[in-house]
């Protein structure tokens, strides 16, 4: 092999032009050379260099494999907001058919007929999911998702208020994107406390009035725990006309309380716990919600339609709510989403089907359960520190300092958050429960 | 020209009854099944029942191999979508951002992720470098997103100063992106929309008298979205930092400025890059994208949390370097995240879209100061040689990387939709809406002469088509024309509001 393909020095290697016709092109605009076409002052024009070197496929291949191995190999037991399921090859090869990967937004949909029913059919999956009408494909992440589900509820309540109120276990990076993306539309955040990894509905109930536009809690909470107070959340934000909004993930809604059945009136979360592995915090928001607020729901939305010949198609729908009509007045800035994963994550739950996925949600039961007793059993550790039901994950407190035991457990190849002074917490899932042994051993090393 | 797109009629439900003329029946209709559920947790925290599809492997496989039979892609054909910039997408990358090195936590150590920081840290650079920017943020998911964080930095940097309350409104050119509305107003800013000059371009007499202490931020897209680069730039930059305010670059068609002209050199204070636009990463359908942002050295310190910095025990050593240029590895890691002083804080709840800023980096490795700059200029010159080939009057010139026709007496719309039946994807249609029925059409540097002149052809063979057949288009692609109307006025947006339609 030799030539272009394996020479970084010739140029653009995506760029297809031989020479001849690049000298007909120029021809045929009347240029004797490709700078000409350039209208660019000579003041401001770049001619430094990056000094940047060009590679072949091969070096370019050989040299970010080699940064990205100058990552740790740990096994992970990391959770809080990001999971890590195992994912199908199935999934991999399906959304890597360069028909679906190297497609854009369906603008035609006569001709992107097959991402669109695979959107129609994740939105259809999430909805038996949520018990909520409404899904859209799709928001960046949970965080941001949160964010959109306070400014809808500012939006669509009736009345001038501006609080948003949220548990005290929120992740600090949620609030911080929550308070970024509401601080335009006056919106204030502010917590309500927990009860044992809970949210505690008295203080919500004496947080509340009617200035609340939204109630946020989560179901699995960030420290593991599954809420058992979620209806009475749901009344207390009802009784104040204000929405309530439910963090979720597809796996934990596959065995936990319909949202619609405690009376969420929105749901969001990432729904890439399943579809993608770890990367680095890359999601995919899920947003769901209330019919009733169709035309204020921010993101694509595909329906299904007719074509000429009388026969069902899809279609993005309401565009005209978007930004690239409404401009200023649109319910979200968001134009590029997260498609390719909420085909991914489709994939991944029909892989699963009804049966799959309510066995792996009890999985993430009874491996968070399992572990946190033989965790218990080791001295120096008490485990889960809540005496709640857990989802995944849990709290350990440790006797040592908890960074200590978190770089002691590096050490041994294991990851861990320290989440307090005295508190790390782990988290199982069927990707990494065949380490589950080695890390209680590796505790008892460290504890 | 021949062609046909693929549909699949498999004849069948899961009732047996006949289901002629329909296309890929959706997973429900194959199979579906309601499963009790039996947990470890008490009833009373639990649902009662799960229904979706239960399907077996190959059945999926089949399912979703014919759905992207079903999809056009550029991998599938031409897809000069104006403003998208649709470029092809190198292979090898997906394979990088594949690797296990690259699934990785967030929540690890900096000491364990050396080569996600190592690398994040080489983007930052690389993009500081093409932008003329002093610092980047590779937080923002999109680039819209980018567009709202760049605003923030705007405000902390007016706030910072004491002028947050007063600074209170953002100018838009009335041909941006709609995106840039959006995201003013997102971040509770007045948008003053300026009308463009005759010549497509930002009208400088306009320009003053927008301007004033109230600007916050001019939003600008250069070349702009008829593909016109702003030639008075700098008087433009002189106005608005006159008057106080700040220039933010829309990167949306950086593309045609790779090695040719930065950002930064031209004025601009804040920027941000579509890495998935011109970086050459999938599009993936709708996204994920990635929206870094790059700033002057001055708005640094408002940039979200964390950026990534090399350890300052390790620059001293800087010498010391691994033979492929990254520096090595020592006990703590040559790299960490670290906090900006006056940071805005979030806009992602975990640092954005990592994978696709692999792949962004790797395209960026393998193509080079050449291979960039080349693109650029491919881009260029193909934009020219398609709009010189094409029936279809382009009121505007000279321009870049992008050109907008006009359909005259046609509707955009239908034009579109008849160029599907020639196998190729239309333009963007009635966009930027200073041309009537505007035809946006970026070639990227992708094609070569013989499918720039297939596509000439379909906009020529279009051109003399009567209106009628450019109404009942397209006839071969997956679907006939579809009825938008009747998708927004009897919304069904589940299989489950189905139920009950007459098929």
């Amino acid at each position: 092999m030799s030539g272009r393909h394996e020479s970084g020095d010739r140029g653009s290697p995506y760029a297809p032009h031989t020479a001849d016709e690049t000298a007909a092109m120029l021809d045929a605009v009347g240029a004797d050379d490709v700078t000409e076409l350039f209208d660019i002052p000579e003041s401001v024009a770049f001619d430094g260099e990056f000094g940047i070197e060009a590679r072949s496929e091969r070096e370019a291949e050989r040299h970010v494999r080699g940064l990205l191995s100058r990552n740790d190999d740990l096994t992970e037991f990391l959770g809080r907001g990001h999971y890590e399921h195992y994912v199908p090859s199935l999934v991999d090869h399906l959304s890597l058919r360069s028909e679906f990967l190297t497609s854009y937004t369906q603008y035609q949909p006569e001709i992107t007929q097959g991402f669109l029913q695979a959107l129609f059919e994740y939105q259809s999956m999430l909805v038996e999911l949520t018990g909520l009408d409404i899904v859209n494909a799709s928001m960046y992440d949970h965080a941001t998702a949160l964010a959109e589900a306070a400014l809808l509820a500012a939006r669509v309540r009736s009345t001038d208020g501006d609080r948003v109120l949220v548990p005290d276990y929120l992740l600090d990076q949620r609030k911080d994107v929550l308070e970024n993306y509401t601080d335009g539309a006056g919106l204030s955040v502010e917590t309500f406390a927990t009860d044992d990894g809970n949210a505690d509905a008295d203080a919500l109930a004496e947080a509340i009035d009617d200035d609340a536009v939204m109630v946020y809690a989560e179901n699995p909470t960030t420290r593991g725990t599954v809420e058992e107070g979620l209806a009475e959340i749901g009344a207390l934000a009802d009784d104040h006309d204000a929405l309530f909004c439910l963090g979720s993930d597809p796996v934990a809604l596959s065995i936990l309380q319909e949202p619609a059945s405690v009376g969420a009136d929105v749901v969001v979360g990432d729904a890439a716990a399943l579809g993608l592995p770890t990367a680095y915090g890359m999601g995919l928001g899920l947003f769901a919600c209330r019919e009733d607020f169709v035309r204020q729901v921010p993101g694509r939305l595909v329906g299904a339609s007719e074509d000429a010949a009388d026969k069902r198609t899809y279609t993005l729908t309401l565009q005209t709510r978007e930004q690239h009509i409404r401009r200023e007045r649109a319910t979200s800035n968001i134009c590029t989403n997260q498609a390719w994963v909420a085909l991914r994550t489709a994939i991944h739950a029909a892989y699963l089907g009804p049966d799959g996925l309510v066995d792996l949600a009890n999985d993430c039961v009874r491996l968070a359960d399992d572990l946190a007793g033989r965790l218990d059993d080791v001295t120096g550790l008490r485990a889960p520190v809540h005496d709640r039901h857990h989802f995944r994950e849990f709290v350990v407190h440790t006797d040592q300092p908890a960074n200590a035991v978190v770089e002691d457990l590096e050490a041994e190849g294991f990851a861990v958050h320290a989440v307090g002074e005295h508190e790390v917490q782990v988290c199982i899932t069927d990707a990494n429960e065949h380490a589950a042994d080695r890390l209680v051993a590796a505790f008892e090393e460290v504890a | 020209m021949e062609y046909d797109q693929a549909r699949w009629t498999d004849g069948k439900t899961k009732d047996g009854e006949s289901a002629e003329g329909q296309y890929e029946p959706l997973l429900s209709e194959k199979n579906s099944e309601e499963v009790e559920v039996d947990s470890p947790l008490p009833d009373d925290l639990t649902r009662d029942s799960l229904e979706l599809p239960a399907l077996e492997e190959p059945e999926l496989a089949r399912h979703y191999t014919r759905l992207s039979q079903m999809n056009y892609g550029v991998d599938s054909g031409p897809y000069p979508l104006g403003s998208c910039t649709m470029k092809y997408n190198p292979k090898f990358t997906e394979d990088v951002a594949a690797l296990p090195s690259a699934a990785v936590h967030h929540d690890r150590s900096d000491r364990s992720l050396q080569g996600t920081l190592g690398l994040m840290h080489g983007l930052q650079n690389y993009l500081a470098e093409i932008g003329g920017m002093d610092a980047v943020s590779l937080q923002p998911p999109a680039g819209a997103a980018g567009e709202f964080t760049g605003i923030l930095v705007a405000k902390a940097y007016h706030e910072a100063n004491g002028e947050g309350d007063q600074r209170d409104e953002i100018i838009v050119p009335d041909s941006a992106h709609g995106t840039n509305f959006a995201s003013a107003a997102l971040a509770g800013y007045e948008v003053v929309e300026l009308p463009s000059g005759d010549d497509g371009r930002v009208d400088l007499e306009a320009l003053e008298a927008a301007a004033s202490d109230r600007t916050a931020l001019f939003m600008l897209t250069n070349p702009n979205t008829l593909g016109l680069f702003e030639r008075d730039i700098e008087e433009i930059a002189e106005t608005i930092h006159d008057a106080g305010g700040l220039l933010y670059y829309d990167g949306a068609n950086l593309n045609a400025l790779l090695g040719q002209a930065r950002p930064g050199d031209m004025g601009f204070d804040i920027m941000h890059y579509n890495v998935h636009k011109t970086f050459a990463t999938p599009h993936g359908g709708g996204g994920p994208g990635a929206g870094p942002v790059g700033v002057v050295s001055d708005l640094a310190e408002f940039l979200p949390a964390p950026r990534v910095r090399e350890r300052e025990d390790q620059r001293s050593e800087s010498s010391e370097r691994a033979s492929d240029g990254t520096p090595r590895a020592t006990d703590g890691g040559a790299y960490e995240r670290f906090d900006p002083e006056n940071t805005v804080g979030k806009v992602h709840g975990f640092e954005g879209n990592w994978l696709v800023l692999v792949k962004a980096y790797a395209y960026i490795a393998r193509l080079g100061d050449e291979g960039l700059a080349d693109a650029a200029e491919k881009a260029v010159l193909n934009a020219n040689y398609l709009a010189s080939q094409v029936d279809y009057e382009v009121p505007f010139e000279p321009f870049h990387h992008e050109f907008v026709a006009s359909a005259g007496d046609q509707d955009a719309a239908d034009v579109a939709k008849r160029m599907l039946d020639y196998g190729v994807h239309p333009p963007t249609t009635k966009w930027p809406e200073i041309v009537p029925e505007a035809l946006m059409t970026e070639p990227t540097e992708i094609e070569g002469k013989d499918t720039l002149d297939q596509l000439a052809e379909a906009f020529d063979a279009v051109a003399t088509e009567d209106d009628e057949t450019l109404a009942n288009a397209p006839n071969r692609t997956t679907a006939r024309r579809i009825d938008q109307t009747s998708a927004a006025r009897n919304l069904r947006l589940s299989w489950q509001s189905l139920e009950g339609d007459a098929e």
